[in-house]
């Protein structure tokens, strides 16, 4: 895990701060930007894959079962993979407030 | 031990570089610098050395090219001047930033305008901050010997940041000048091989060059500057294995005839030959003068400074650029801050001299020093005084 | 068509290079862009990368999205250091330094970066000859700083330097044709491609991968923020725009043109710039005049390849 930015101190920076934990961006959750949700009806999904291949934010994965599911730590909401669906199995829906 | 040869001192400079089996170089025409980067693309096309000679279509590309060299663990070189060092200024301080060890004959030349391509040192003030370690030269052998050295210093493990070797253009870079060559596997021996701990390699991801919030940028310019300081250590030693090799010593500061001067003559570059020459001359006329010259820069050797000046009487400073509207030349002002709160500190006279090549001679040393003693006895030291200036 | 079958997802590369967590905008096709770039290269890839929206969104310290080895310095200069990268690694292969091995040397940058700002450093690289893939991810304007006019903007969009107001039509000038730039060069792989079109994106991402020399791909990144229509929309108007004909699909091998999809007949352009709020400005004659300048463009390209 890398430290929160407000706790790093000056010598733990590595020569020219450079970042080695590669891919460690996964650690910020932006799905916390969301207002809206993909709702995936897993009885429609053709398992396609489309939806995956269209998210700017890599946040669909396929089930064990073969459908696609947003993964809601990452899906921002944009709402591409509902739009670009082929069957039109994934509606989205409103956060609900907290 | 090694063979001396007179030979121009940028062609010197070239060949000290092949002989640090350097990678890659990237390098754009701009006179004074030319004679260098012309002679080392000339090297590597007779296959003496196997390096790749990028030739770029500007010294920003210069710079750029040589970051992305460096980042990948190649040695990388580059040599520039003036207006070139303007252009590529913004790369230049983030090479630092980021801790890439490239190495730069900075052949010294005014900026324009008026365009000049004469020796002054108003383009290497431009990147004073910029977290280069820099030093100044005096003549064709230390411009020779600090080839390695730059190499040495920059590349080793605890330094990793990039170097400048100033260099005055044309009143050295074109002289021909007696230099004793260094064997190769002198050099070989002085210079391991580079081993970029954080080269960019599929094998080894990682990033670099990463974006901050003001939450981050605090400590990355601290751990810079840590590092720029932390740097004096391995430039000393890097100096001190250099003598044992080949005889010649460097320090930080150094002095001449300056212990019991009541005036000496501060210096850096080439300048510095000439206030020993001006020294010897006077002390045979019965004055008490010595000169001071700065060969380090920067990390600025402040221990080393105070060493040779606390408790002398007046320092009279050659500044080689002016910081227009400011308080004078860039060394003077740095000098008179160091010493400000200095128990024995001298008083600072401050000349600027030599713009664009203009000739300062040994007479005109003396005319300066003559200058800074009434100036003294009428005391007025404050400010700056543009010697030789007409109207 | 783009060889798209419903079911073709599936012989995508998994691995993602540039994860997840990266903050671009929402329904950013510029990410998703770099993205199946980065699924086209592989792990042995390096990245230099110019400053711009993707730098930003993707290395905040102390986090990276990125998988493979990355590096951005400044603006203006990712084909220089990726010039260097290349060279450098060239030479410590052949004195033995580093083992030999097959690395993809790529340069990313915006349309700012690539065609304002960085224009000489590109042309630079790509005279040079370097063993590099120059990709530019062109979302039509500076995003990153705010929407600001660059000379890729298209002909009447507003930005926030070239708005439209009472005597002016937005963006006065054409948008620059950087492919043909590229193709002056005399380099061996020129492309254009959008996200929209995923696997004729990747597939030319490969070509140039796997050309020895320059290569430069050009891709129409839609721009959710900046062209003003919904974050779900980035998708439709990368497709609306190739299939109206405001940017054509289309590969240069050794100088030899080649449309990489046809539409059957060109949608009006009308069916592209209604409904992006940068266009909403537009009236039915500016629509025309723009209509004329796309035939024009398309039948350039078009007789470029062999005619139809």
């Amino acid at each position: 895990m890398a430290k929160p930015m407000e706790e790093i101190k000056w010598q733990e920076l590595e020569p020219g701060a450079v970042v080695r934990e590669v891919g460690n961006a996964r650690e910020y959750e932006t799905g916390t930007w969301r207002s809206e949700k993909p709702v995936v009806n897993a009885d429609e999904c053709i398992h396609c894959g489309v939806c995956w291949l269209f998210c700017p934010d890599a946040a669909i994965h396929q089930m064990p079962d073969g459908h696609f599911e947003a993964n809601l730590t990452y899906c921002k909401g944009c709402g591409i993979c509902a739009r670009e669906c082929p069957v039109g199995c994934i509606t989205m829906v409103a956060e609900e407030e907290e | 031990m090694g063979v001396r040869k007179g030979i121009e001192v940028s062609l010197a400079i070239s060949e000290a570089v092949a002989q640090c089996n350097v990678d890659l170089i990237a390098a754009y025409p701009i006179t004074p610098q030319t004679h260098i980067v012309e002679h080392l693309s000339e090297i590597v096309a007779n296959g003496e050395l196997d390096a790749e000679f990028v030739p770029v279509e500007s010294e920003h590309s210069a710079m750029s090219v040589c970051c992305g060299s460096a980042a990948v663990g190649a040695r990388t070189f580059t040599s520039t001047s003036s207006q070139g060092l303007a252009l590529m200024s913004e790369i230049f301080i983030i090479a630092s930033a980021m801790r890439l060890p490239v190495v730069m004959a900075l052949a010294n030349r005014s900026l324009s305008s008026p365009l000049s391509i004469w020796n002054d040192h108003t383009d290497t003030m431009l990147v004073r901050d910029a977290g280069w370690i820099q030093v100044f030269i005096e003549n064709g052998q230390e411009a020779y010997d600090h080839m390695p050295w730059a190499f040495r210093v920059a590349e080793d493990p605890d330094v990793l940041l990039p170097v400048a070797v100033n260099i005055d253009g044309f009143i050295l870079t074109h002289m021909i000048e007696p230099v004793e060559y260094i064997e190769d596997s002198v050099i070989k021996k002085y210079l391991p091989e580079f081993k970029y701990p954080i080269a960019l390699h599929p094998d080894n991801p990682l990033s670099m060059g990463c974006f901050a919030m003001p939450e981050l940028y605090t400590e990355a310019q601290k751990a810079r500057d840590n590092a720029v300081v932390n740097s004096y250590s391995t430039i000393v030693k890097a100096w001190k294995e250099w003598e044992q090799l080949t005889g010649r010593s460097y320090h930080p500061i150094e002095t001449y005839r300056a212990d019991d001067a009541d005036y000496c003559i501060v210096t850096m570059g080439s300048y510095g030959e000439t206030a020993m020459e001006v020294v010897d001359m006077l002390r045979e006329e019965g004055e008490k003068v010595g000169a001071v010259k700065i060969r380090l820069w920067r990390p600025f050797p402040f221990d080393d400074f105070y060493k040779a000046v606390l408790g002398k009487n007046h320092l009279v400073v050659i500044d080689r650029a002016i910081s227009f509207g400011g308080p004078g030349g860039p060394v003077a002002s740095e000098l008179r801050s160091a010493l400000y709160s200095k128990q024995g500190a001298p008083k600072v006279i401050n000349y600027v001299a030599g713009l664009a090549g203009r000739d300062v001679s040994r007479h005109d040393f003396k005319n300066i020093l003559l200058d800074a003693k009434e100036k003294v006895q009428r005391g007025e030291m404050e400010g700056y005084t543009l010697y030789g200036l007409r109207g | 068509m783009d060889r798209f079958t419903v079911f073709a997802p599936r012989l995508v590369e998994k691995a993602e290079y540039f994860t997840s967590g990266h903050r671009a905008c929402q329904g950013c096709a510029e990410a998703l862009a770099v993205r199946l770039v980065m699924k086209a290269l592989g792990r042995n890839t390096i990245v230099a990368m110019a400053t711009g929206c993707m730098e930003i969104i993707s290395s905040p310290l102390p986090t990276t999205a990125w998988n493979v080895p990355w590096i951005h310095v400044a603006f203006e200069n990712a084909s220089a250091v990726i010039s260097g990268c290349e060279a450098g690694m060239k030479v410590l292969m052949r004195k033995g330094k580093v083992p030999e091995k097959k690395i993809n040397f790529v340069a990313m940058g915006g349309d700012g970066a690539t065609a304002d700002i960085g224009m000489g450093q590109l042309s630079g690289a790509l005279e040079r000859g370097h063993d590099m893939i120059y990709v530019c991810f062109d979302n039509e304007a500076y995003m990153n700083t705010g929407i600001q006019r660059s000379s890729s903007t298209p002909y009447g969009a507003s930005t926030t330097t070239s708005p439209a107001g009472k005597v002016s039509i937005g963006q006065r000038t054409q948008k620059k044709n950087l492919p043909q730039i590229a193709v002056a060069h005399n380099i061996p792989y020129v492309a254009t491609a959008c996200p929209s079109f995923p696997f004729d994106l990747m597939e030319k991402v490969k070509k140039a991968a796997n050309i020895k020399g320059p290569a430069y791909v050009h891709i129409l990144s839609v721009c959710p923020t900046g062209w003003r229509i919904p974050t779900s929309d980035s998708i439709r108007y990368g497709r609306l725009a190739v299939d109206t004909g405001v940017f054509p699909l289309y590969e240069v091998v050794d100088g030899k043109y080649r449309m990489t999809y046809e539409p059957q007949k060109l949608r009006p352009v009308g069916d592209y710039l209604k409904g992006q709020g940068r266009f909403r400005h537009l009236k039915d004659k500016d629509i025309e005049e723009i209509q004329r300048r796309v035939n024009q463009e398309y039948e350039k390209i078009i007789s470029k390849c062999g005619g139809m």
